[in-house]
Protein backbone atom coordinates (compact mmCIF):
# COMPACT_ATOMS: atom_id res chain seq x y z
CA UNK A 1 0.00 0.00 0.00
CA UNK A 2 1.93 2.88 -0.70
CA UNK A 3 0.59 5.94 0.02
CA UNK A 4 2.83 8.22 -0.59
CA UNK A 5 1.48 8.08 -4.39
CA UNK A 6 -0.26 11.53 -5.02
CA UNK A 7 0.56 12.94 -2.07
CA UNK A 8 4.02 13.98 -2.66
CA UNK A 9 4.56 16.87 -4.85
CA UNK A 10 6.40 19.59 -5.48
CA UNK A 11 4.63 22.66 -6.59
CA UNK A 12 5.88 26.41 -7.51
CA UNK A 13 4.14 29.23 -6.01
CA UNK A 14 4.64 31.97 -8.32
CA UNK A 15 1.15 33.06 -8.97
CA UNK A 16 -2.73 33.57 -7.70
CA UNK A 17 -3.55 30.61 -9.57
CA UNK A 18 -1.03 28.80 -7.88
CA UNK A 19 -2.20 29.02 -4.28
CA UNK A 20 -5.30 27.33 -5.45
CA UNK A 21 -3.47 24.47 -7.09
CA UNK A 22 -1.36 23.80 -3.46
CA UNK A 23 -4.89 24.53 -1.17
CA UNK A 24 -5.96 21.64 -3.89
CA UNK A 25 -3.23 19.56 -3.42
CA UNK A 26 -2.69 19.45 0.47
CA UNK A 27 -6.65 19.04 0.31
CA UNK A 28 -6.37 15.84 -1.55
CA UNK A 29 -3.30 14.68 0.52
CA UNK A 30 -4.78 15.46 3.12
CA UNK A 31 -7.87 13.45 2.74
CA UNK A 32 -6.00 10.71 0.96
CA UNK A 33 -3.45 10.10 4.78
CA UNK A 34 -6.80 9.91 6.68
CA UNK A 35 -7.56 13.48 8.62
CA UNK A 36 -10.83 13.93 9.75
CA UNK A 37 -12.47 17.07 8.35
CA UNK A 38 -11.49 19.48 11.11
CA UNK A 39 -7.92 18.23 10.87
CA UNK A 40 -8.04 19.10 6.86
CA UNK A 41 -9.57 22.43 6.88
CA UNK A 42 -6.93 23.44 9.28
CA UNK A 43 -4.15 22.24 7.44
CA UNK A 44 -4.99 23.46 3.98
CA UNK A 45 -5.61 26.99 5.97
CA UNK A 46 -2.30 27.15 7.23
CA UNK A 47 -0.97 25.92 3.96
CA UNK A 48 -2.64 28.62 2.08
CA UNK A 49 -1.20 31.46 4.99
CA UNK A 50 2.22 29.90 4.48
CA UNK A 51 1.60 29.64 0.63
CA UNK A 52 0.52 33.66 0.22
CA UNK A 53 3.70 34.53 2.35
CA UNK A 54 5.76 32.94 -0.19
CA UNK A 55 4.62 34.64 -2.14
CA UNK A 56 3.48 37.77 -1.53
CA UNK A 57 6.74 38.32 0.96
CA UNK A 58 8.87 35.94 -0.28
CA UNK A 59 9.16 36.87 -4.35
CA UNK A 60 7.34 33.46 -5.08
CA UNK A 61 8.94 30.26 -4.08
CA UNK A 62 7.80 25.99 -4.04
CA UNK A 63 6.41 24.04 -1.76
CA UNK A 64 7.30 20.44 -0.96
CA UNK A 65 4.47 17.47 0.55
CA UNK A 66 5.93 14.45 1.66
CA UNK A 67 4.00 11.52 3.40
CA UNK A 68 5.54 10.56 6.60
CA UNK A 69 4.65 7.89 9.07
CA UNK A 70 5.22 7.52 12.91
CA UNK A 71 4.63 4.03 13.45
CA UNK A 72 1.33 3.62 12.59
CA UNK A 73 0.11 6.99 11.95
CA UNK A 74 0.12 8.63 8.95
CA UNK A 75 1.45 12.75 8.93
CA UNK A 76 2.21 15.37 6.07
CA UNK A 77 4.79 17.70 6.29
CA UNK A 78 4.79 20.81 4.03
CA UNK A 79 8.07 22.61 3.68
CA UNK A 80 7.87 26.58 1.79
CA UNK A 81 10.98 27.59 0.51
CA UNK A 82 11.58 31.16 -1.00
CA UNK A 83 14.83 32.68 -1.64
CA UNK A 84 13.48 36.72 -0.82
CA UNK A 85 14.35 39.16 1.68
CA UNK A 86 14.43 36.79 4.67
CA UNK A 87 12.85 37.98 8.01
CA UNK A 88 14.20 40.25 10.18
CA UNK A 89 12.98 40.04 13.28
CA UNK A 90 11.57 35.97 13.84
CA UNK A 91 10.01 37.17 17.52
CA UNK A 92 7.61 39.78 15.97
CA UNK A 93 6.61 37.64 12.90
CA UNK A 94 5.18 34.99 15.17
CA UNK A 95 3.14 37.28 17.24
CA UNK A 96 -0.20 37.95 15.65
CA UNK A 97 -0.22 40.26 12.99
CA UNK A 98 -4.71 40.16 13.06
CA UNK A 99 -5.74 42.16 15.56
CA UNK A 100 -4.00 45.26 13.99
CA UNK A 101 -6.22 44.26 11.31
CA UNK A 102 -4.13 45.17 8.13
CA UNK A 103 -4.30 42.33 7.21
CA UNK A 104 -0.83 42.39 6.14
CA UNK A 105 -0.05 40.35 9.13
CA UNK A 106 2.64 37.58 8.52
CA UNK A 107 0.31 34.94 9.06
CA UNK A 108 3.05 32.93 10.70
CA UNK A 109 1.44 32.71 14.73
CA UNK A 110 -1.42 31.90 13.35
CA UNK A 111 -0.54 28.95 10.83
CA UNK A 112 1.31 27.74 13.68
CA UNK A 113 -1.62 26.76 15.71
CA UNK A 114 -3.43 25.36 12.70
CA UNK A 115 -0.57 22.38 12.48
CA UNK A 116 1.12 19.91 15.01
CA UNK A 117 4.94 21.10 14.41
CA UNK A 118 6.00 24.43 12.80
CA UNK A 119 9.86 25.10 12.32
CA UNK A 120 10.94 28.31 10.42
CA UNK A 121 14.50 29.22 9.04
CA UNK A 122 14.75 32.68 7.66
CA UNK A 123 17.55 35.51 8.15
CA UNK A 124 17.49 38.53 6.06
CA UNK A 125 18.96 38.24 2.51
CA UNK A 126 18.61 34.29 2.82
CA UNK A 127 15.75 33.39 1.78
CA UNK A 128 12.70 31.69 4.26
CA UNK A 129 12.12 28.47 4.91
CA UNK A 130 8.91 27.23 6.71
CA UNK A 131 8.48 23.60 7.78
CA UNK A 132 5.07 22.45 9.37
CA UNK A 133 3.91 18.52 10.03
CA UNK A 134 0.34 17.32 11.06
CA UNK A 135 -0.35 13.92 12.05
CA UNK A 136 -3.72 11.80 12.06
CA UNK A 137 -6.22 12.03 14.14
CA UNK A 138 -3.91 12.71 16.91
CA UNK A 139 -5.76 14.45 20.50
CA UNK A 140 -4.44 17.90 20.23
CA UNK A 141 -1.50 18.87 22.66
CA UNK A 142 -2.64 21.13 25.24
CA UNK A 143 -1.48 24.62 24.27
CA UNK A 144 -0.18 26.89 27.23
CA UNK A 145 -0.15 29.89 25.04
CA UNK A 146 -3.03 32.42 26.10
CA UNK B 1 -25.21 43.08 -12.23
CA UNK B 2 -29.01 42.80 -11.40
CA UNK B 3 -31.11 39.82 -10.75
CA UNK B 4 -31.63 37.71 -13.77
CA UNK B 5 -28.91 35.47 -15.17
CA UNK B 6 -25.57 35.67 -13.41
CA UNK B 7 -22.91 36.24 -15.59
CA UNK B 8 -19.71 33.97 -15.48
CA UNK B 9 -16.53 35.40 -16.82
CA UNK B 10 -13.21 33.21 -15.17
CA UNK B 11 -13.74 32.84 -11.59
CA UNK B 12 -16.24 36.00 -11.68
CA UNK B 13 -18.54 36.09 -9.01
CA UNK B 14 -21.82 36.64 -9.66
CA UNK B 15 -23.91 39.26 -7.52
CA UNK B 16 -27.68 38.52 -7.66
CA UNK B 17 -30.74 41.13 -6.83
CA UNK B 18 -33.08 40.09 -5.02
CA UNK B 19 -35.15 43.25 -4.21
CA UNK B 20 -33.59 45.75 -2.15
CA UNK B 21 -30.96 43.00 -1.09
CA UNK B 22 -28.30 41.55 -3.12
CA UNK B 23 -26.91 38.04 -2.76
CA UNK B 24 -23.72 36.61 -3.19
CA UNK B 25 -22.94 32.73 -3.18
CA UNK B 26 -19.10 31.98 -2.51
CA UNK B 27 -18.39 28.79 -4.10
CA UNK B 28 -15.53 26.45 -3.80
CA UNK B 29 -12.17 27.95 -4.02
CA UNK B 30 -11.84 31.38 -4.56
CA UNK B 31 -9.08 32.81 -6.11
CA UNK B 32 -7.73 36.24 -4.44
CA UNK B 33 -8.12 38.53 -7.58
CA UNK B 34 -11.77 36.92 -8.11
CA UNK B 35 -12.24 38.07 -4.43
CA UNK B 36 -11.05 41.57 -4.86
CA UNK B 37 -12.69 42.18 -8.11
CA UNK B 38 -15.73 40.84 -6.15
CA UNK B 39 -15.78 43.82 -3.53
CA UNK B 40 -15.47 46.02 -6.53
CA UNK B 41 -18.93 44.40 -7.74
CA UNK B 42 -20.79 44.27 -4.55
CA UNK B 43 -19.81 48.56 -3.81
CA UNK B 44 -20.96 49.46 -7.84
CA UNK B 45 -24.16 46.97 -7.56
CA UNK B 46 -24.80 48.68 -3.50
CA UNK B 47 -24.95 52.12 -5.40
CA UNK B 48 -26.34 51.18 -7.99
CA UNK B 49 -29.59 49.32 -6.64
CA UNK B 50 -29.47 51.90 -3.32
CA UNK B 51 -29.25 48.19 -1.73
CA UNK B 52 -30.12 47.74 2.44
CA UNK B 53 -28.62 44.49 2.50
CA UNK B 54 -25.97 42.33 1.08
CA UNK B 55 -26.27 38.43 1.84
CA UNK B 56 -23.02 36.51 1.44
CA UNK B 57 -23.83 32.99 1.30
CA UNK B 58 -20.61 30.83 2.40
CA UNK B 59 -21.88 27.26 2.89
CA UNK B 60 -20.08 26.05 0.12
CA UNK B 61 -17.04 27.42 1.33
CA UNK B 62 -14.61 24.69 2.57
CA UNK B 63 -11.20 27.67 3.50
CA UNK B 64 -11.34 30.64 5.07
CA UNK B 65 -7.78 31.85 5.09
CA UNK B 66 -6.56 35.84 6.42
CA UNK B 67 -7.49 37.39 3.00
CA UNK B 68 -10.79 35.96 2.36
CA UNK B 69 -11.34 37.30 5.84
CA UNK B 70 -10.15 40.44 5.12
CA UNK B 71 -11.80 40.53 1.79
CA UNK B 72 -15.25 39.72 4.05
CA UNK B 73 -14.03 42.63 6.84
CA UNK B 74 -13.74 44.95 3.65
CA UNK B 75 -16.71 44.14 2.03
CA UNK B 76 -18.62 44.85 4.91
CA UNK B 77 -17.11 48.25 6.22
CA UNK B 78 -17.30 49.18 2.59
CA UNK B 79 -21.23 48.27 2.86
CA UNK B 80 -21.32 50.55 5.82
CA UNK B 81 -20.68 53.48 4.62
CA UNK B 82 -22.75 53.10 1.41
CA UNK B 83 -25.89 52.41 4.16
CA UNK B 84 -25.88 48.61 4.06
CA UNK B 85 -25.77 45.81 5.90
CA UNK B 86 -23.52 43.00 5.39
CA UNK B 87 -24.61 38.91 6.53
CA UNK B 88 -22.52 36.36 5.86
CA UNK B 89 -24.45 33.33 5.94
CA UNK B 90 -23.91 29.44 6.45
CA UNK B 91 -20.27 29.12 8.02
CA UNK B 92 -19.37 25.86 8.17
CA UNK B 93 -18.64 24.29 11.43
CA UNK B 94 -14.62 22.88 10.28
CA UNK B 95 -14.09 26.52 8.81
CA UNK B 96 -15.76 28.44 11.84
CA UNK B 97 -13.59 26.31 14.18
CA UNK B 98 -10.61 27.42 12.15
CA UNK B 99 -11.28 30.87 11.29
CA UNK B 100 -11.11 30.91 15.61
CA UNK B 101 -7.69 29.11 15.77
CA UNK B 102 -6.20 31.34 13.16
CA UNK B 103 -7.14 34.36 15.27
CA UNK B 104 -9.94 35.36 12.58
CA UNK B 105 -13.34 36.14 14.73
CA UNK B 106 -14.00 38.89 12.54
CA UNK B 107 -16.42 40.53 15.39
CA UNK B 108 -18.69 43.59 13.97
CA UNK B 109 -19.53 41.00 11.34
CA UNK B 110 -23.32 40.02 11.22
CA UNK B 111 -24.05 36.21 10.88
CA UNK B 112 -27.00 34.04 10.00
CA UNK B 113 -27.32 30.19 9.70
CA UNK B 114 -28.77 30.22 6.70
CA UNK B 115 -29.09 32.57 3.24
CA UNK B 116 -32.22 32.22 3.63
CA UNK B 117 -32.64 33.18 6.85
CA UNK B 118 -30.46 36.31 6.22
CA UNK B 119 -32.79 37.33 3.61
CA UNK B 120 -36.03 36.86 5.39
CA UNK B 121 -34.24 39.38 8.02
CA UNK B 122 -33.99 41.79 5.76
CA UNK B 123 -37.69 41.30 4.79
CA UNK B 124 -39.00 42.66 8.40
CA UNK B 125 -39.65 41.89 12.05
CA UNK B 126 -38.21 38.32 12.43
CA UNK B 127 -37.51 37.78 15.79
CA UNK B 128 -35.34 34.65 14.59
CA UNK B 129 -32.70 37.65 12.94
CA UNK B 130 -32.92 39.34 16.06
CA UNK B 131 -31.18 36.83 18.21
CA UNK B 132 -29.00 36.05 14.94
CA UNK B 133 -27.70 39.80 16.34
CA UNK B 134 -28.15 41.80 12.77
CA UNK B 135 -29.06 45.28 13.66
CA UNK B 136 -31.60 46.02 10.82
CA UNK B 137 -32.26 49.56 11.88
CA UNK B 138 -35.89 50.35 13.02
CA UNK B 139 -37.96 46.51 13.54
CA UNK C 1 30.29 -29.66 -0.64
CA UNK C 2 29.62 -25.58 -0.49
CA UNK C 3 28.76 -25.41 3.08
CA UNK C 4 31.86 -27.28 3.84
CA UNK C 5 33.81 -25.11 1.81
CA UNK C 6 32.10 -22.19 3.18
CA UNK C 7 32.29 -22.92 7.03
CA UNK C 8 36.08 -23.33 6.45
CA UNK C 9 36.33 -19.90 5.82
CA UNK C 10 36.71 -18.53 9.04
CA UNK C 11 35.01 -15.55 8.47
CA UNK C 12 33.33 -13.09 10.91
CA UNK C 13 30.52 -15.54 12.62
CA UNK C 14 27.78 -12.69 12.09
CA UNK C 15 28.54 -12.49 7.96
CA UNK C 16 28.44 -16.42 8.27
CA UNK C 17 24.84 -16.06 9.70
CA UNK C 18 23.84 -13.50 7.20
CA UNK C 19 25.11 -15.85 4.45
CA UNK C 20 23.32 -18.65 5.85
CA UNK C 21 20.15 -16.92 5.89
CA UNK C 22 20.80 -15.88 2.44
CA UNK C 23 21.60 -19.28 0.83
CA UNK C 24 18.50 -20.75 2.94
CA UNK C 25 16.30 -17.91 2.42
CA UNK C 26 13.64 -19.85 0.21
CA UNK C 27 13.44 -22.78 2.67
CA UNK C 28 12.93 -20.06 5.99
CA UNK C 29 10.33 -17.80 3.88
CA UNK C 30 8.60 -21.81 3.01
CA UNK C 31 8.50 -22.45 6.35
CA UNK C 32 7.51 -19.33 8.32
CA UNK C 33 4.62 -19.45 5.63
CA UNK C 34 3.22 -22.23 7.58
CA UNK C 35 3.41 -20.11 11.22
CA UNK C 36 1.02 -18.50 12.89
CA UNK C 37 2.46 -14.80 12.54
CA UNK C 38 2.27 -15.52 8.86
CA UNK C 39 -0.69 -17.70 7.79
CA UNK C 40 -2.83 -15.40 10.03
CA UNK C 41 -2.23 -12.18 8.37
CA UNK C 42 -1.66 -13.37 4.73
CA UNK C 43 -5.03 -15.00 5.10
CA UNK C 44 -5.82 -14.97 1.47
CA UNK C 45 -2.41 -16.03 -0.90
CA UNK C 46 0.12 -18.54 0.52
CA UNK C 47 2.15 -16.69 -1.67
CA UNK C 48 2.14 -13.33 -0.59
CA UNK C 49 3.15 -15.02 3.24
CA UNK C 50 6.23 -16.26 1.13
CA UNK C 51 7.04 -12.99 -0.05
CA UNK C 52 6.82 -11.27 2.44
CA UNK C 53 8.83 -14.08 4.37
CA UNK C 54 11.77 -13.76 1.71
CA UNK C 55 11.67 -10.37 2.85
CA UNK C 56 12.41 -10.42 6.18
CA UNK C 57 14.89 -12.88 5.94
CA UNK C 58 16.95 -10.85 3.36
CA UNK C 59 16.98 -7.64 6.01
CA UNK C 60 17.91 -9.99 8.79
CA UNK C 61 20.54 -10.94 6.46
CA UNK C 62 21.87 -7.29 5.72
CA UNK C 63 21.43 -7.21 9.84
CA UNK C 64 23.95 -10.18 10.70
CA UNK C 65 26.26 -9.10 7.52
CA UNK C 66 26.26 -5.29 8.81
CA UNK C 67 27.40 -7.00 12.64
CA UNK C 68 24.36 -5.39 14.00
CA UNK C 69 22.71 -8.08 15.43
CA UNK C 70 21.86 -6.76 18.77
CA UNK C 71 20.54 -3.35 17.40
CA UNK C 72 16.68 -2.68 16.73
CA UNK C 73 17.72 0.59 14.84
CA UNK C 74 20.34 -1.49 12.64
CA UNK C 75 19.73 -0.15 9.25
CA UNK C 76 18.94 -3.60 7.32
CA UNK C 77 15.54 -3.10 9.61
CA UNK C 78 14.31 -0.46 7.92
CA UNK C 79 13.03 -2.30 4.59
CA UNK C 80 10.50 -4.24 6.35
CA UNK C 81 9.11 -2.20 9.17
CA UNK C 82 6.60 -0.89 7.35
CA UNK C 83 5.74 -4.48 6.57
CA UNK C 84 6.01 -6.07 10.34
CA UNK C 85 3.92 -2.49 11.06
CA UNK C 86 1.17 -3.50 8.91
CA UNK C 87 1.74 -6.95 10.48
CA UNK C 88 1.10 -6.38 14.02
CA UNK C 89 -1.65 -4.12 13.26
CA UNK C 90 -3.66 -6.64 11.35
CA UNK C 91 -2.66 -9.40 15.02
CA UNK C 92 -3.86 -6.43 17.32
CA UNK C 93 -6.81 -6.12 15.37
CA UNK C 94 -7.58 -10.03 15.90
CA UNK C 95 -7.40 -9.52 19.60
CA UNK C 96 -3.85 -9.69 20.62
CA UNK C 97 -2.01 -8.07 23.45
CA UNK C 98 1.28 -6.86 22.19
CA UNK C 99 3.41 -9.93 24.49
CA UNK C 100 1.11 -12.33 22.11
CA UNK C 101 2.27 -10.75 19.29
CA UNK C 102 6.02 -10.91 20.22
CA UNK C 103 5.15 -14.81 21.44
CA UNK C 104 4.11 -15.13 17.49
CA UNK C 105 7.13 -13.54 16.31
CA UNK C 106 8.92 -16.40 18.66
CA UNK C 107 7.89 -19.15 17.06
CA UNK C 108 9.47 -17.91 13.81
CA UNK C 109 13.03 -18.99 15.51
CA UNK C 110 12.92 -22.90 15.96
CA UNK C 111 12.63 -23.59 12.28
CA UNK C 112 15.27 -21.28 11.49
CA UNK C 113 17.89 -22.55 13.60
CA UNK C 114 17.18 -26.18 12.93
CA UNK C 115 17.84 -25.73 9.26
CA UNK C 116 21.62 -24.23 10.78
CA UNK C 117 21.89 -27.31 13.20
CA UNK C 118 21.16 -29.43 9.96
CA UNK C 119 24.02 -27.22 7.83
CA UNK C 120 26.70 -27.19 10.75
CA UNK C 121 26.42 -30.93 11.87
CA UNK C 122 29.55 -32.03 11.41
CA UNK C 123 31.28 -28.59 13.14
CA UNK C 124 33.01 -28.62 16.20
CA UNK C 125 30.14 -27.95 18.84
CA UNK C 126 31.67 -24.43 19.97
CA UNK C 127 31.88 -23.25 16.36
CA UNK C 128 27.53 -24.48 16.59
CA UNK C 129 26.96 -22.71 19.73
CA UNK C 130 28.37 -19.53 18.91
CA UNK C 131 26.60 -19.35 15.72
CA UNK C 132 23.33 -20.50 17.35
CA UNK C 133 23.70 -18.29 20.02
CA UNK C 134 23.83 -15.22 17.51
CA UNK C 135 21.06 -16.16 15.76
CA UNK C 136 19.26 -16.56 18.88
CA UNK C 137 20.05 -12.94 19.57
CA UNK C 138 18.84 -11.67 15.72
CA UNK C 139 15.75 -13.36 16.43
CA UNK C 140 15.28 -11.77 19.83
CA UNK C 141 15.90 -8.16 18.27
CA UNK C 142 13.32 -9.00 15.55
CA UNK C 143 10.89 -9.66 18.79
CA UNK C 144 12.01 -6.39 20.28
CA UNK C 145 11.20 -4.39 16.88
CA UNK C 146 7.80 -6.22 16.86
CA UNK C 147 7.06 -5.58 20.05
CA UNK C 148 7.63 -1.72 19.63
CA UNK C 149 5.54 -2.27 16.32
CA UNK C 150 2.91 -3.61 18.76
CA UNK C 151 2.96 -1.24 21.37
CA UNK C 152 2.87 1.83 19.15
CA UNK C 153 -0.10 0.30 17.18
CA UNK C 154 -1.83 -0.29 20.52
CA UNK C 155 -1.44 3.19 21.72
CA UNK C 156 -2.52 4.29 18.61
CA UNK C 157 -5.98 2.38 19.36
CA UNK C 158 -6.48 3.55 22.67
CA UNK C 159 -6.08 7.29 20.92
CA UNK C 160 -8.76 6.54 18.72
CA UNK C 161 -10.79 4.39 21.71
CA UNK C 162 -10.68 7.98 23.83
CA UNK C 163 -11.75 10.50 21.24
CA UNK C 164 -14.80 8.43 20.07
CA UNK C 165 -15.41 8.35 24.18
CA UNK C 166 -15.03 11.54 24.47
CA UNK C 167 -17.37 11.89 21.98
CA UNK C 168 -20.04 9.57 23.19
CA UNK C 169 -19.54 11.46 26.34
CA UNK C 170 -20.32 14.63 24.83
CA UNK C 171 -24.10 14.30 23.91
CA UNK C 172 -25.35 17.40 22.47
CA UNK C 173 -29.61 17.87 23.81
CA UNK C 174 -32.03 19.23 21.70
CA UNK C 175 -34.33 22.06 23.95
CA UNK C 176 -36.04 23.06 21.76
CA UNK C 177 -36.60 24.12 18.38
CA UNK C 178 -33.85 26.01 17.80
CA UNK C 179 -31.89 26.08 20.91
CA UNK C 180 -29.59 22.99 21.53
CA UNK C 181 -27.46 22.20 25.00
CA UNK C 182 -24.49 20.76 26.02
CA UNK C 183 -23.93 19.45 29.64
CA UNK C 184 -20.15 19.69 30.35
CA UNK C 185 -18.62 17.16 32.46
CA UNK C 186 -15.32 17.20 34.00
CA UNK C 187 -12.11 18.61 33.14
CA UNK C 188 -12.06 20.77 30.11
CA UNK C 189 -8.50 19.80 28.68
CA UNK C 190 -7.64 20.59 24.67
CA UNK C 191 -8.72 17.21 23.75
CA UNK C 192 -11.88 17.14 25.27
CA UNK C 193 -13.17 20.89 24.33
CA UNK C 194 -11.97 20.35 20.51
CA UNK C 195 -14.62 17.21 20.53
CA UNK C 196 -16.98 19.36 22.53
CA UNK C 197 -16.60 21.87 20.38
CA UNK C 198 -16.81 19.85 17.11
CA UNK C 199 -19.84 17.83 18.27
CA UNK C 200 -21.58 21.19 19.28
CA UNK C 201 -21.25 22.76 16.18
CA UNK C 202 -22.36 19.87 13.79
CA UNK C 203 -25.76 20.07 15.92
CA UNK C 204 -26.38 23.82 15.60
CA UNK C 205 -26.26 22.72 11.86
CA UNK C 206 -28.13 19.76 12.52
CA UNK C 207 -31.06 21.45 14.54
CA UNK C 208 -30.73 24.84 12.43
CA UNK C 209 -30.16 26.43 16.40
CA UNK C 210 -30.46 29.98 16.94
CA UNK C 211 -28.56 29.22 20.67
CA UNK C 212 -26.31 26.74 21.84
CA UNK C 213 -26.14 26.72 25.76
CA UNK C 214 -22.91 25.28 27.58
CA UNK C 215 -23.27 24.22 31.00
CA UNK C 216 -20.37 24.15 32.89
CA UNK C 217 -22.06 22.63 36.26
CA UNK C 218 -20.02 19.69 36.08
CA UNK C 219 -16.96 21.62 35.54
CA UNK C 220 -15.27 21.83 38.94
CA UNK C 221 -12.57 24.17 38.16
CA UNK C 222 -12.33 27.24 35.69
CA UNK C 223 -8.90 28.77 35.00
CA UNK C 224 -7.81 30.83 32.04
CA UNK C 225 -7.01 27.89 29.69
CA UNK C 226 -11.25 26.63 30.48
CA UNK C 227 -12.20 30.20 29.53
CA UNK C 228 -10.35 30.28 26.55
CA UNK C 229 -11.79 27.26 25.22
CA UNK C 230 -15.08 28.08 26.19
CA UNK C 231 -14.58 31.54 24.55
CA UNK C 232 -13.33 29.60 20.67
CA UNK C 233 -16.73 27.72 21.41
CA UNK C 234 -18.04 30.86 21.32
CA UNK C 235 -16.39 32.71 18.43
CA UNK C 236 -17.29 29.56 15.96
CA UNK C 237 -20.58 29.26 17.30
CA UNK C 238 -21.13 32.91 16.41
CA UNK C 239 -19.18 32.77 13.00
CA UNK C 240 -21.68 30.51 12.45
CA UNK C 241 -24.95 32.74 13.01
CA UNK C 242 -25.59 31.07 16.39
CA UNK C 243 -25.47 32.69 20.13
CA UNK C 244 -23.88 30.56 22.47
CA UNK C 245 -24.76 30.90 26.41
CA UNK C 246 -22.86 29.74 28.98
CA UNK C 247 -24.87 28.87 32.23
CA UNK C 248 -23.89 27.00 35.18
CA UNK C 249 -21.94 29.79 36.88
CA UNK C 250 -22.09 28.77 40.68
CA UNK C 251 -20.87 31.68 42.75
CA UNK C 252 -17.75 29.97 43.18
CA UNK C 253 -16.65 29.81 39.74
CA UNK C 254 -17.78 33.47 39.48
CA UNK C 255 -15.51 34.43 42.00
CA UNK C 256 -12.68 32.62 40.56
CA UNK C 257 -13.16 33.91 36.91
CA UNK C 258 -13.75 37.40 38.46
CA UNK C 259 -10.23 36.91 40.62
CA UNK C 260 -8.46 35.93 37.55
CA UNK C 261 -9.46 38.66 35.48
CA UNK C 262 -10.93 35.82 32.57
CA UNK C 263 -12.26 38.39 29.96
CA UNK C 264 -15.66 35.91 29.09
CA UNK C 265 -16.14 38.89 26.16
CA UNK C 266 -19.51 39.67 25.56
CA UNK C 267 -21.27 36.09 26.02
CA UNK C 268 -24.01 35.77 27.97
CA UNK C 269 -24.01 33.78 31.31
CA UNK C 270 -26.64 32.70 33.62
CA UNK C 271 -26.24 30.54 37.02
CA UNK C 272 -28.51 27.67 35.53
CA UNK C 273 -29.17 25.71 32.61
CA UNK C 274 -33.03 26.52 33.38
CA UNK C 275 -32.35 30.55 33.15
CA UNK C 276 -30.19 29.88 30.00
CA UNK C 277 -33.26 28.27 28.55
CA UNK C 278 -35.49 31.18 29.55
CA UNK C 279 -33.26 33.68 27.97
CA UNK C 280 -33.50 32.15 24.64
CA UNK C 281 -36.85 30.83 24.62
CA UNK C 282 -37.45 34.69 25.15
CA UNK C 283 -35.13 36.03 22.61
CA UNK C 284 -37.08 33.47 20.30
CA UNK C 285 -39.89 35.29 21.17
CA UNK C 286 -41.30 32.67 23.34
CA UNK C 287 -42.86 34.14 26.25
CA UNK C 288 -43.21 31.91 29.21
CA UNK C 289 -46.12 32.58 31.65
CA UNK C 290 -46.81 30.95 34.68
CA UNK C 291 -50.08 28.31 34.46
CA UNK C 292 -53.31 30.80 34.76
CA UNK C 293 -54.61 31.84 38.35
CA UNK C 294 -57.73 31.47 37.30
CA UNK C 295 -58.11 28.20 36.07
CA UNK C 296 -58.48 25.58 39.63
CA UNK C 297 -57.72 22.15 39.42
CA UNK C 298 -56.63 21.77 35.62
CA UNK C 299 -55.40 18.02 35.54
Amino acid sequence: MDTAAGVEACLPITSDMDLVWVRQHVRQAAAQLGFGLVDQTKLVTAASELARNTLVHGGGGRIEVTALTDGPVPGLRLTFRDEGPGIADLDRALTDGYTSGDGLGMGLGGARRLVHEFAIDSAPGAGTTVTVTSWVARPPRPRGEA
Amino acid sequence: MTGGFPQHAAGHVPVLRLGDVLLVTLQGDLHDSAAEQLQQDIGEAIAAHRSRGVVIDVSGVEIVDSFLGRVLAEIAAKAELLAAQTVVAGMRPAVAITMVELGLTLPGLRTALTAEEAVRGFGGTDPVLRTARTRLGSP
Amino acid sequence: MPEQEAAEQHGVPEREIGDFLHRRREQIAQRWADETFFRSVFTVSREEAVDAGRALVDALAQVAASGRVTDPEAAGFSQVREQLARMCAARSRAGLTPSEVSRDVAALRPPVVDLLVAELRDAPEQRLRERSNLLTVLMGTLRVIVMEAALSENQALIDRQRMQLMEMATPVIKLWDGIVAVPLIGTLDSARSQVVMETLLESVVEQQAHFAILDITGVPTVDSLVAQHLMKTVAAARLMGAECVVSGIRPAIAQTIVHLGLDLGSVVTRASLADALAYALRKLGADIVPPSSHGAGER
